[in-house]
């Protein structure tokens, strides 16, 4: 059995309760402890990130692209500036690549103007590139390139270990985090809300709603109405072993259509190749199954991108869904005779929007909100670095050996991640947390004994019991 | 334990098979041997496979993997191997030096020989692009046998396996070990990739078998509740509550691809000439690292062929690695171990495979002319040979292998 992490939070009463402990709720939970909140962070899912944002692109957007003069627009561009300004001292990664937006046929080289105009319009310099510059800095890409430009400032991340970082920060300030822990109804009455939960009641004065995917289904237990419809949008993606990552210096990017922004080429943070989103609407909210063929189909997109992709090796598949709606913008919805804000419908950009976002709605919480100080001294936590731009444990002495030999992650990183008040509650938190189980043999080498280390401590085992 | 060592004549990377033959035969010649590896025992594979049959050509007995693991431990310690485990390598440099970490964390050691033996892995559900959720329960048969043979631990009671190869036979003996008997066993081809007996099995146990068959999705939300396949009869969902993947090896050369030594597409292993030396001749590889997939025996000769290789070495008893000829793999060659011929011995012979089901002649030619011919009938998991006393001595350049199809 997990144990019971939420005991804390039963029957009190707290300044602010965010629903869903996705990188947007992670980023609302710092920002709100910051100001001086006390804050509740109400999951459902056994492990935080367990929903869009268990998978995305792991780029941090300029806002470059995004519709000129939006909510959208203004959110990354100060999630942007924010991450840049906090990211050290939290022992973020940031590499700083910048990306190359390609234009492979006429009709897209036509479009590469107006894009230049929208990012220079968004706040954001690009410089333009004939085929040959665009060779030069990327000889790897395939024939056809006709025109580029670039983005300096477009960099990659580690798309969990950011939130996993914003809401530490926010727990060791203060902040009460309650995981399997669903939300299954509330009433508003005398100034304040009373949620119920599936572990108990608990008051807030003000309710967001970040459930992502979930979004428009919290609003109408919570509201009796939806001010938006989450049309979950899947993304399929492959990742290639190491080598292929020197391939790409650069992000790649096709010039966006209507719908997406189409098909990317990219590092990671932990030094692979990424190749995706496909965008294909579905109705299930909770399943994002991958298909055969479309990944077959990504490999040859990617292949003519980088022809010499053909000879490396795929690490892994893997598909997420964006909580898309029925438009286009976000949806921030403020009910401020009931101290209510939905942030609903961020779809591709909430990895790079989520502190811009957090910004915003301190802002729209404000005139409801108690009052609140905002902390003289905060506690600025480091978490563990995993990625490639810094030194990793298995370096480093008293690493207690590796575990899993593909992503070179240590015993002793296994263990921490396993432990303390912000432990991994499932595999899938353990791998976001460590990158056990990632790397090129997907458990080959290392399942038994991670399920020897795990067994006891997570709410699902490796191995089920048989009786 | 003292000290991990920062030199040894030779050090070897991986405790398999191959790697502790080696370290066997090197010893035998009065060198001092180190082996790393990185699991928290050495043995290799064998550790994990608890069926026979292993050992007879070794030891003279039949044996389960883990006792002929054992004993391969036990005869390199005697031997005065210093053998290591739970020690990383992390990077392979000329001269040669290798970076390495253990719990006291990173550092370079230096070696006048250095052998790789680090063997193969299966290909993993996203090597293989397999469709469906990612549910608990889809393990490789290495993960399974880890889990069973190593920690009694039974993932799955009704799985379906996925191939037909050796190691396919094997995992279904690991369950039956554990009492499980798997719902379905599937192969894409149209017929089994093992040779009889072995393919019998299935028929044995009562196991379906179900041939032309592949994996569309699989299904389930934590743990796997079933497996979609396409076959002769369209497709439908097997329920099932795990998959094993077996299989489809690859050589484990993650230290060899963004180091300095050559690497053939073909096999998917480092370039080596007949003593196994790589294209730094300070680096020899034996064992599966070499090509997919052959036994425990197989890379225990291999690995002590190797041994044996490095200590004429450093006696100075070994023909210089050039002038080499290349062996190129032609049409319908798979793979061509090894990849290049020194001058000396002509010992041994080519390990050849093709790329499809093929029958005619396998022809090596030299300068425009055959050196060496034979009449096959073949499918890709089968095993040629071309004898290596066909090719000439002195002979560089380029010889090319080919098919010849019959009309």
């Amino acid at each position: 059995m997990a144990p019971t992490i939420c005991v804390e939070a039963s029957g009190r009463a707290f300044d602010v309760a965010i629903i869903g402990a996705g990188v947007v709720g992670c980023a609302l939970a710092r920002r709100f402890t910051l100001d001086g909140a006390r804050v509740v962070i109400l999951e459902k899912a056994a492990d935080v990130l367990d929903g869009a944002s268990k998978a995305n692109s792991a780029i941090l957007h300029t806002g470059f692209d995004a519709p000129v003069g939006t909510l959208e627009a203004d959110c990354i561009a100060a999630g942007h500036a924010e991450y840049r300004e906090i990211h050290a001292r939290l022992g973020l990664p940031l590499i700083e690549t910048g990306a190359l937006v390609i234009a492979w046929t006429e009709a897209e080289e036509a479009r590469l103007p107006a894009l230049m105009e929208a990012a220079r319009q968004n706040g954001v310099p690009v410089a333009p590139l004939t085929a040959a510059e665009t060779y030069a800095l990327e000889p790897a890409l395939g024939p056809g390139v006709r025109a580029s430009f670039r983005v300096a400032a477009e960099s990659i991340i580690d798309p969990w270990s950011a939130p996993h970082a914003y809401l530490l920060q926010a727990f060791l300030n203060g902040a009460t985090l309650c995981r399997a822990t669903e939300v299954t109804g509330g009433t508003y009455e005398d100034g304040g809300w009373t949620l119920a939960t599936r572990r108990g009641d608990l008051r807030a004065s003000v309710v967001i709603n970040a459930a992502g995917l979930y979004g428009d289904l919290v609003d109408r237990q919570l509201l009796g109405e939806a001010s938006f419809q989450i049309r979950p949008r899947k993304g399929q993606f492959v990742v290639y072993d190491k080598p292929a990552a020197s391939l790409a210096a650069h992000i790649l990017l096709p010039v966006p259509t209507e719908t997406t922004k189409g098909v990317v080429v990219c590092q990671t943070a932990w030094g692979n190749l990424l190749v995706g989103p496909t965008a294909e609407e579905q109705d299930d909210r909770a399943n994002a199954p991958l298909d055969g063929a479309v990944l077959h189909g990504l490999r040859q997109k990617a292949e003519t991108i980088l022809p010499a992709l053909a000879g490396h090796e795929v690490n892994a598949v893997y598909a997420g869904l964006r909580p898309a709606t029925e438009e286009k913008n976000y949806r921030i919805n403020r009910v401020a005779d009931r101290a209510y804000v939905s942030v609903g419908g961020i779809r591709s950009t909430g990895l790079s929007a989520a502190l811009g976002l957090a910004q915003h709605v301190a802002e729209l919480v404000r005139p409801f909100a108690p009052q609140m100080v905002p902390l003289a001294d905060p506690v600025w936590p480091t978490v563990p670095n995993i990625s490639e731009s810094a030194p990793r444990d298995y370096e480093a002495p008293g690493n207690c050996g590796i575990v899993c030999h593909c992503e070179l992650v240590t015993r002793r990183e296994v263990e921490a991640a396993l432990s303390g008040p912000l432990a991994a509650q499932s595999v899938a938190g353990l791998k976001r947390r460590t990158r056990v189980l990632m790397g090129r043999c997907q458990g080959f080498y290392c399942s038994a004994e991670l399920a020897r280390i795990t067994e006891g401590r997570l709410s699902e085992p490796m191995v089920p019991p048989h009786g | 334990m003292g000290k991990l060592p920062d030199h040894a004549d030779l050090v070897i990377v991986g405790g398999g098979p191959a790697g502790l033959a080696a370290a066997i035969e090197a010893r035998k010649a009065g060198l001092s041997v180190a082996v790393l590896e990185r699991e928290p025992t050495a043995g290799g594979i064998p550790r994990h496979c608890n069926h026979p049959p292993y050992g007879v050509r070794e030891f003279g007995r039949l044996m389960k993997g883990p006792t002929y693991a054992r004993r391969l431990v036990a005869e390199a310690a005697a031997a005065g191997a210093d053998i290591r485990t739970g020690v990383t390598v992390l990077a392979l440099h000329s001269g040669p030096r290798l970076t390495v970490t253990d719990n006291c964390g990173a550092r370079d050691i230096t070696a006048r020989r250095v052998l790789l033996a680090t063997g193969v892995r299966e290909t993993s559900r996203a090597g293989r692009l397999l469709g469906g959720t990612k549910p608990g329960g889809i393990l490789n048969t290495g993960a399974l046998q880890g889990l069973v043979t190593l920690d009694g631990l039974v993932p799955f009671q009704r799985p379906v396996i996925l191939g037909t190869e050796l190691v396919s036979f094997s995992a279904i003996l690991t369950l039956r070990h554990a009492g499980v008997r798997p719902v379905a066993m599937l192969e894409p081809a149209s017929t089994p990739t093992a040779r009889w007996p072995s393919a019998m099995l299935p028929r044995l146990l009562r196991i379906p078998l179900h041939l032309g068959t592949d994996i569309v999705a699989i299904e389930g939300e934590q743990r796997v509740t079933g497996v979609r396949v396409r076959g002769p009869g369209g497709e439908r969902t097997i329920p099932a509550d795990g998959v094993v993947l077996t299989g489809r090896f690859r050589p484990e050369t993650a230290l060899m691809k963004p180091s300095h030594l050559a690497l053939d597409a073909g096999s998917g292993g480092p370039v080596v000439d007949q003593y196994g030396r790589c294209s730094d001749p300070d680096y020899f590889a034996a064992g599966n690292v070499l090509r997919p997939v052959e036994t425990a025996g197989w890379s225990f000769r291999e690995g002590a062929a190797a041994g044996r290789a490095v200590a004429a070495d450093l006696a100075g008893d070994l023909p210089a690695a050039a002038p080499f000829l290349t062996i190129a793999a032609g049409e319908g060659i798979k793979l061509a171990v090894p990849q290049r011929i020194a001058p000396g011995a002509r010992g041994g012979a080519l390990q050849v495979r093709v790329d499809r089901p093929l029958r005619g002649r396998l022809v090596l030619s030299l300068a425009g002319k055959a050196v060496a011919s034979q009449r096959i009938d073949t499918r890709p998991e089968r095993r040629l040979s071309v004898p290596l006393s066909a090719i000439p001595q002195g002979a560089t350049g380029t010889a090319t292998l080919t098919v010849e199809e019959a009309a």
